[in-house]
């Protein structure tokens, strides 16, 4: 089971970071950092500003709040938002 | 290839090590010496599935089908003073983990959420090195706001705590306390330099002393070698304790161990097997880093090796497999979920 991470700005910012490194989708290999969002981490960094997140983890799922672009949640594993290659790796 | 040719035999008798502890542990009841768990983990992967079968015969025979079940929760995250290498949660590195607190109704409904599971254990742990006043007011509270509420037995990992730390832990209810020693006492300088591995066992202490009951466990793969492993294994079984919590390494970003692999599946299944040798009577809990080692075969091929308990949902800044999922493959493999006035 995984939840979308969405940008609550409202203003339909461009998720372009990535959740686990923080580094910029559009450079380097993010592969490994989609497996791990995909069974053992929550997202760290916000994929709209890539600040790190304050991120509380509970027995059934995780609640992730960037300073700048709100607050998200899920339960198990990370999905990015249209990335089917990454959900194709969740349970 | 011969057990002789692979050194896993017993140096007492020339025996080969599984057959030996056939008779020593599963008929006995007497745990594996480190020469022994040595040499089990040693064997080679071809008799990995002969271990595993001999090490759930113990287990069966020992502790019996159950399975105890636990959920745990973060009540305080990151900003810790201590520098356990393995740690996302340390204050000393550069890891992405920034610090948070739960608030008490969150952590009554990750209680909540745990009972669900038919869990019988729920731990409240904390980032620190030891708890201060602050720290032991907000668990008190928690406690009885549980207790208020869910019906389920509260254990707490708070780091090394003081006599008085204890008695107040003990007169609150606290059923187990946690305190992991981690690794081996010969390893310990390598994982952690801000304390020593003998303040830990010093807690432990006081902790059997007051009546709680003792949870102490460790990681697997943190660069140490085989002989350390057994070491390790030794020095639990040592200690006595009610329950070890078995964790495989997730090697975090930030941290010193961020560059160590994940420790290899029939690797990690192998240790299982040894664990379970060197303590027959204890409940051996899969713990964090088992979906990253194990996947979902292992995790199966664990439980029919010796594993006695799982830590079900998530971790404390981790995620696990959903709850069902560990659910399902436990009535899959027809092992019954522990109640809660049962005692292994």
């Amino acid at each position: 089971m995984s939840a979308v991470l969405e940008p609550t700005d409202g203003a339909g910012a461009a998720a372009v970071y990535c959740a686990w490194c923080g580094g910029a989708r559009t450079e380097g290999e993010h592969a490994a950092c989609d497996r791990r969002l995909a069974t053992v981490d929550p997202p760290r960094h916000c994929p709209v500003c890539a600040r790190r997140m304050v991120v509380q983890v509970d027995p059934v799922g995780w609640t992730a709040r960037c300073s700048r672009h709100g607050e998200s949640a899920g339960q198990n594993g990370f999905s990015w938002p249209g990335d089917e290659a990454k959900r194709e790796l969740d349970p | 290839m011969t057990a002789v040719e692979t050194g896993t035999t017993s140096e007492d008798t020339g025996e080969d090590v599984l057959a030996v502890a056939r008779e020593q542990v599963l008929e006995r009841g007497e745990g594996l010496s480190q020469e022994q768990v040595l040499a089990v983990l040693q064997l080679p992967s071809d008799r990995l599935s002969e271990a595993l079968a001999l090490a759930h015969e113990v287990r069966m025979r020992h502790c019996g089908p159950e399975v105890e079940v636990e959920g745990i929760v973060s009540l305080k995250t990151g900003g810790c003073p201590e520098d356990c290498h393995f740690c996302s949660q340390s204050g000393l590195f550069e890891s992405p983990v920034r610090a948070a607190w739960l608030d008490k109704d969150r952590l009554v409904e990750a209680a909540k959420q745990t009972a669900k599971t038919g869990a019988t254990e729920f731990c409240i742990v904390a980032a620190v090195r030891g708890p201060d006043a602050k720290l032991m007011e907000q668990v008190r509270a928690g406690i009885a706001a549980i207790r208020a509420e869910v019906d389920i037995n509260v254990a707490c990992s708070l780091g090394m705590l003081t006599q008085e730390q204890v008695d107040e832990l003990a007169a609150m209810g606290v059923h187990r306390y946690n305190h992991n020693l981690e690794t081996a006492r010969s390893h310990f300088p390598e994982v952690v330099t801000t304390h020593s591995w003998e303040e830990r066992w010093d807690t432990l202490q006081m902790v059997r002393a007051a009546g709680m009951e003792v949870c102490c466990g460790g990681i697997v793969g943190m660069g140490e070698t085989l002989d350390q492993r057994a070491e390790f294994a030794v020095q639990l079984a040592e200690l006595e304790p009610d329950e070890v919590p078995l964790n495989f390494l997730i090697p975090n970003p930030g941290t010193p161990f961020a560059h160590l692999e994940v420790p290899q599946g029939a690797d990690a299944l192998m240790t299982v097997a040894a664990f379970r040798l060197a303590l027959p009577r204890t409940v051996l809990r899969f713990a964090g880093g088992r979906e990253l080692t194990l996947g979902d075969l292992g995790a199966e091929q664990g439980m029919l090796g010796g594993v006695n308990a799982i830590i079900v949902g998530n971790y404390l800044t981790n995620l696990g497999r959903p709850a069902e999922q560990d659910l399902d493959m436990l009535e899959t493999l027809k092992m019954p979920i522990k109640a809660l006035n049962d005692t292994l």
